[in-house]
């Protein structure tokens, strides 16, 4: 978004919205579409793909055509979606969106200005972001996310560092360590949370999909090739530097995630990109009062849906890993799946008929991925005190342990007495964390059942428009203030 | 742009964008956020309440680290693309 902003609004409507152009967003629009309904299908991107299909500017592609199998399928999205007549909205960031009379209500801030668009159906398909278990010194410059480490690669072509250290839990891991040997860069190492034996837990499932294992071989190949230390069932547990990364600290971790205090190692690198797995963005379905369930499997927090995407609200659909984390194939799947199930929900309102039940099977595949790439609460239990929780308002571990101490037994009790997830990223960073920490008080215990139902409990925070951040002024007008892009304070 | 952490072509398309006053040359198509991280520049504010440094650290829109006065507004330089003569503002105090 980089135009000025103008003051301007513009409305439109459809059959249905669609929020997210990603595999699950983008598969539904031309699901749709080839059902004959009008689709307006808005994402932020200035290209449809979302993050694992994200598209590189024409302006940076090189001489050799990326053959990629993520290029290649994301490639063949932008062309089925660039051959229908979908509505595409790029450049456009979803700020709220409400129910009215004939459905629902989504404002957009695009690139000339705020725009409306109404429909009779919406599918929320805007997929998740990235978790990272904070440990002292994850705030430094130089450390960044494993998920946001794959946008440098595929849609900037640069690398995060000289001398990269790839941490964490899950498939990305591998990727993005292959991503950049392929490159031509260099990895320090590569510490993985899990184990030989986790992984082995997981090739059951991995035979389910061979082309998907197959190419997650190829990724371990280039890193055995490189001769790249990798570290298994460690983690990171603290990063050192004045203004910028030096050197990390990592340890073994025991049977229950948690790191242990021998055999600590030093690591110089001047990048560290570390993510522990996945989290759904409910914000909109939050917003609009569905019904969530927790799965830590899944993620964390995921709107409850039946077979065929449906939300416990009329007309809501949820699509992709905005669901709860399963991965691409899943997500594409879903996608056409949910963008059936609309179009036969819409012929069945036309004609007054039942509606169809559907079901679906959890994909072993995605399941399997996201089971080893799930929060371990010992591992949170394990954060030191001093640690930032919440990076914008820098809330520590300290803080938020004082306010349980003082009678805080909700995360949104625990906003108030510390501000944490009052910055903003609205909570996206530190809602998860936040909320295993109460867990982990209440429960007074560490393993994931007795957590899950006290998560359960606890709930999230309360979602509140704008769900993303917007420059006021492009709200309301001629605004003189200084627009910083951070949303009014939540009233108790 | 040769000593860069940038790792294929495209220099047909540059641009020049002003950080704190100092040209850097960027590749049209970049995100200021990515070519300071190619420049290796990696601090781009202090946190505002205990002044700690920040980078960024999501690169899709989310966390806000990477915020800077870019021509006058404060932006998401992870969500902002690289334009001609741009000019960005790191660290500012707001
Ligand atoms: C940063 C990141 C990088 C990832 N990289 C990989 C990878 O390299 N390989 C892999 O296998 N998996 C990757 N994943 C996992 C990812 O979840 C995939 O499984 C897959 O992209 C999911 O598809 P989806 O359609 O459900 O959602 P996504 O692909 O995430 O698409 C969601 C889309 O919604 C848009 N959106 C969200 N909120 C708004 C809003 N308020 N307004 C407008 N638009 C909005 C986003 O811009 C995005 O394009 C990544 C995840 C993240 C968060
Ligand atoms: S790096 Fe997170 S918003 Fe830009």
């Amino acid at each position: 978004m980089n135009a000025p902003i103008a003051s301007t609004t513009a409305a439109s409507s459809a059959d249905v919205a669609i929020i997210g152009a990603g595999p699950a967003g983008g598969t539904a629009a031309v699901t749709l579409r080839s059902r004959g309904l009008s689709v307006t299908l808005v994402d932020e991107a200035p290209l449809p793909g979302g993050q694992v299909w994200r598209a590189l500017p024409q302006t940076l592609k090189s001489g050799a055509a990326d053959r990629s199998p993520d290029r290649i399928d994301g490639d063949k999205l932008r062309g089925a979606l660039a051959n229908s007549d979908v509505d595409w909205r790029g450049d456009r960031r979803v700020w709220s969106v409400m129910r009215d009379p004939q459905g629902f209500r989504i404002d957009a801030l695009g690139p000339s200005g705020t725009e409306t668009i109404r429909a009779r159906s919406l599918i929320v398909a805007s997929g998740t972001h990235e978790r990272t278990v904070p440990f002292p010194g994850w705030t430094l410059p130089g450390v960044m996310g494993l998920a946001a480490a794959t946008i440098l690669l595929k849609s900037q072509h640069v690398l995060p560092g000289q001398r990269v250290v790839v941490a964490g839990a899950g498939p990305l891991l591998a990727a993005v360590a292959a991503g950049i040997l392929k490159a031509g860069g260099e990895v320090a190492a590569v510490i993985d949370q899990n184990g030989a034996l986790d992984w082995l837990g997981a090739s059951g499932a991995m035979l389910s999909r061979p082309a998907l294992a197959i190419r997650g071989a190829g990724w371990v190949r280039r890193i055995v090739g490189a001769r790249t230390p990798v570290y298994r069932r460690h983690c990171v547990v603290a990063a050192q530097g004045e203004t910028d990364l030096a050197s990390i600290t990592i340890a073994p971790v025991g049977a229950n995630g948690a790191p242990r205090p021998e055999g600590r190692k030093d690591l110089t690198a001047d990048s560290l990109v570390i993510g522990n797995g996945l989290v759904p963005g409910t914000e909109i379905t939050r917003l609009l009062r569905a019904e969530h369930r927790f799965d830590r499997d899944l993620g964390g927090w995921c709107p409850v849906l039946d077979g065929g995407g449906r939300t416990t609200i009329e007309g809501l659909y949820v699509a992709g890993d905005g669901g709860g984390v399963l991965g691409v194939d899943a997500a594409r799947a879903g996608g056409r799946h949910v963008g059936e199930t609309v179009a036969d929900d819409a012929r069945a309102v036309a004609n007054r008929s039942e509606r169809r039940p559907t079901s679906r099977r959890r994909p072993r595949f995605g399941a399997a991925m996201a089971h080893l790439a799930r929060l371990r609460p010992a591992h949170v239990a394990s954060i030191p005190a001093e640690t930032v929780i919440c990076r914008c308002e820098d809330v520590t571990r300290a803080e938020i342990d004082r306010a349980i101490d003082e009678g805080a037994d909700e995360v949104n009790q625990i906003k108030h007495f510390t501000r944490c997830g009052m910055g903003p990223c609205q909570g996206r960073f530190c809602g998860d964390i936040v909320a295993e920490l109460l867990a982990l008080r209440q429960a007074g215990a560490d393993d994931e059942t007795t957590i899950d139902r006290a998560r359960a409990r606890i709930g999230s925070w309360t979602a509140r428009v704008p769900i993303r951040p917007v420059p006021l002024d492009s709200l309301i007008g001629d605004f003189d203030y200084a627009d910083i892009p951070v949303p009014p304070p939540a009233p108790l | 742009m040769s000593e860069s952490l940038r790792f294929s072509g495209g220099t047909s398309h540059e641009v020049t964008v002003h950080i704190d006053g100092e040209p850097m040359r960027c590749r049209l198509g970049e995100t200021v956020a990515s070519a300071l991280i190619a420049n290796r520049v990696r601090l781009l504010r202090h946190s505002p309440r205990d002044r700690r440094p920040r980078g960024a650290f999501c690169m899709m829109g989310v966390c806000q680290e990477c915020v800077a006065w870019v021509d006058g507004a404060w932006r998401q330089t992870c969500q902002t693309s690289v334009v001609d003569g741009m000019a960005v503002e790191l660290d500012r105090t707001p």
